[in-house]
């Protein structure tokens, strides 16, 4: 301990203070870009969210999920339906009970979102409790696309999911009376409302991010890297492997069904194309090229593969314009290749992520 | 370690299996095999190879469902169905190819280890996340007890080293650890000594030693027969997963049936 004196505890609460701080300002540093870039930010907390949550199934307890937007989408969903007109609108019953429409409380959706996405974690983790790997990846990418295929179709003959067409005109966030959905006036300063929504993820992330920390270094943390280590030990060990499974993926799926709650409250609209096979894959790409198993390189691996490619997508046009003086390579080809690149290097030169496990 | 007061007197069978069989296929792996271990006892299965000495170790704590058999642990019936369920009744094993966690500290095994005996609120999630006083407290002697079993079996110094990076010696040692902070009222060890030099050998003989003079009792499956007949009270030899002999190690030595199933039928001249 006497080699590391500079971290101390109190060393550490400076130190996370001042993160604090920076991540509280970071905002207002953005915002003088334009509000797209607080928008970035605020959605790369939702990719934190995301990825941290991937990470308790495929980091901690090492089952590959290729179908993680599923508990995204049921998520966003969920929000989409209790809290925009379009319910109130297909049926008559509704309209009677409700009369002043479908508004669901944050409080409310936040609970009921991790709680209805830990269902279908547990729907998804019964009939693939015997399988590993390969086999593992390949039925949790059916249940990705089920999840998205039924969304899409679910509009005929009654119309639940209004189909491709998506669900829009979904309230904001309202806490206490303030409405995420317009500027905050404080008097001396305008926040704006993409603002509102990087704070409030800002702070579920946190919660994410601590309930994470504190799950790996307990009985059930251990329960799941034993059974990703070895299931046969673990079992002989004593550990109910089925229920510790299910666990893990009820866990997870709650990270991500509050992150689609989150990401259908700021967008205002849903659609099933925001819950292809390709957000799957990217989440998955966070948690393996940040390290799996580890929370601060997951979150790296999140902010890094989210935010490089959007700030290349913003920057890449006027600075082709000032170099080339003409729009060579769109920014959405620039995009993915770039993200290819990168899973490309990290996987020949840093194999076990950015930060790897935690003694690697 | 393991405290003597909760097990029973000397001289009860700790476990007691009869008509146990088992078949995969048209192989009968095992014939009607009775085996009954006495408290106290360190207990030799022994065998060719191919004999069913595994076979019946797998059967005992739940991997594989046999397809008769009495089993009786402690003087209650338990069923070897679930590998779980077998644990939590008490018998803890290791495995023949050493299975640790590998990507997990040595602490951190042991520490799963008590997993099973670890129960309440505080155990679960909502206890990890709110960090109650009942969890910390819980986490500690956890993790107290662990390291007291590495001390032990004398691995301590390697509590925070990955279970991979240990020797192999050590790593059985840490199985061992492992499977005693279960703690068990039968230790099974399919093959402790399996590629040990004799230096390893002996420091096992006298960890088992150890293990039997604080009250454990043990199952050991081994083909090293100096170390069983040296170490053993009890012996079992199987051959074509039939019981051949059984008795003291001297009399099973030199039992016709036994000779004869290690070093095949004497040509007659």
């Amino acid at each position: 301990m006497s080699l590391q004196l500079p971290w101390t505890r109190k060393n550490a609460w400076i130190g996370v203070a001042l993160l604090a701080l920076a991540l509280l300002l970071l905002p207002f540093v953005a915002g003088l870009f334009g509000n797209a870039w607080i928008r970035i930010l605020a959605f790369a907390m939702l990719y934190v969210m995301l990825a941290l949550g991937l990470n308790i199934v495929v980091g901690y307890a090492g089952l590959l999920d290729l179908g993680y937007v599923a508990f995204y989408a049921v998520g966003a969903y969920m929000y989409a339906l209790l809290a925009s007109p379009h319910l109130f609108e297909q049926f008559e019953w509704i309209r009677q009970t409700f009369p002043d429409g479908l508004h669901s409380s944050i409080w409310m959706v936040i609970p009921l979102s991790a709680a209805l996405a830990a269902v279908f974690g547990v729907l998804l983790g019964f009939p693939v409790l015997r399988l590993r790997g390969d086999y593992l990846a390949i039925v949790t990418l059916g249940f990705g696309e089920i999840i998205r295929i039924f969304l899409n179709n679910l509009n005929a003959p009654i119309n639940f999911t209004n189909g491709p067409q998506g669900i829009s005109k979904i309230d904001p966030v309202q806490i206490g009376g303030i409405s995420f959905g317009r500027s905050l006036d404080l008097g001396f300063i305008t926040i704006p409302s993409v603002q509102l929504y990087y704070y409030l993820f800002l702070v579920l992330t946190v919660v994410v991010i601590v309930v994470s920390v504190r799950l790996q270094d307990s009985r059930v943390g251990r329960a799941w890297m034993a059974i990703r280590e070895d299931e046969i030990a673990a079992k002989a060990m004593g550990i109910h492997t089925r229920n510790v499974k299910l666990l893990a993926f009820a866990m997870g799926a709650s990270f991500g069904g509050v992150s689609g709650a989150m990401f259908a409250a700021f967008q205002g609209f849903v659609s099933p194309e925001s819950f292809v096979l390709m957000e799957s894959i990217v989440i998955v790409a966070m948690v393996v090229l940040g390290g799996m198993g580890n929370v601060a390189g997951v979150v790296l691996g999140a902010v890094l593969l989210y935010a490089i490619p959007e700030v290349l997508r913003l920057i890449a046009k006027p600075l082709q314009m000032a170099i080339i003086g003409d729009e060579v390579i769109a920014p959405e080809a620039l995009r993915m290749l770039l993200f290819g690149l990168a899973m490309v290097l990290i996987m020949l030169y840093r194999p076990h992520g950015f930060i790897g496990r935690r003694h690697a | 370690m393991p405290d003597a007061a909760s097990l029973p007197p000397e001289g009860t069978p700790i476990l007691k299996a009869f008509g146990v069989s088992k078949r995969f296929g048209g192989l009968t792996a095992l014939d009607d095999v009775a085996i009954s271990i006495d408290a106290g006892q360190i207990y030799g299965l022994i065998g060719p190879n191919g004999a069913g000495k595994t076979t019946f170790f797998n059967v005992i704590t739940g991997l594989y469902t046999p397809d008769g058999g009495v089993f009786l642990l402690n003087g209650q019936a338990y069923s070897p169905s679930t590998v779980h369920r077998v644990a939590e009744a008490g018998i803890a094993r290791t495995f023949q190819n050493i299975r640790l966690f590998a990507e997990m500290t040595a602490l951190e095994n042991v520490m799963v280890g008590r997993h099973v005996r670890t129960h309440g609120l505080h155990a679960g999630v909502i206890g990890a996340v709110l960090r109650t006083a009942a969890f910390k407290a819980s986490e500690a002697a956890i993790k107290d007890h662990a390291m007291q079993l590495l001390q032990y079996v004398g691995i301590d110094r390697y509590a925070q080293s990955l279970a991979r990076t240990l020797s192999y010696g050590d790593q059985r040692r840490l199985e061992i650890a492992r499977a005693l902070a279960t703690e068990p009222v039968l230790l099974a060890l399919d093959e402790p000594a399996a590629g040990m030099n004799a230096t390893e050998k002996n420091g096992l003989r006298d960890l088992l030693r150890k293990i039997q003079a604080d009250g454990k009792t043990i199952l050991l499956i081994e083909h090293d027969v100096k170390l069983v007949m040296g170490l053993c009270d009890r012996v079992t030899v199987l051959d074509y997963g039939k019981v051949i002999a059984q008795g003291l190690p001297a009399a099973v030595q030199s039992d016709p049936a036994v000779v004869e199933a290690y070093l095949g039928t004497q040509a007659h001249a």
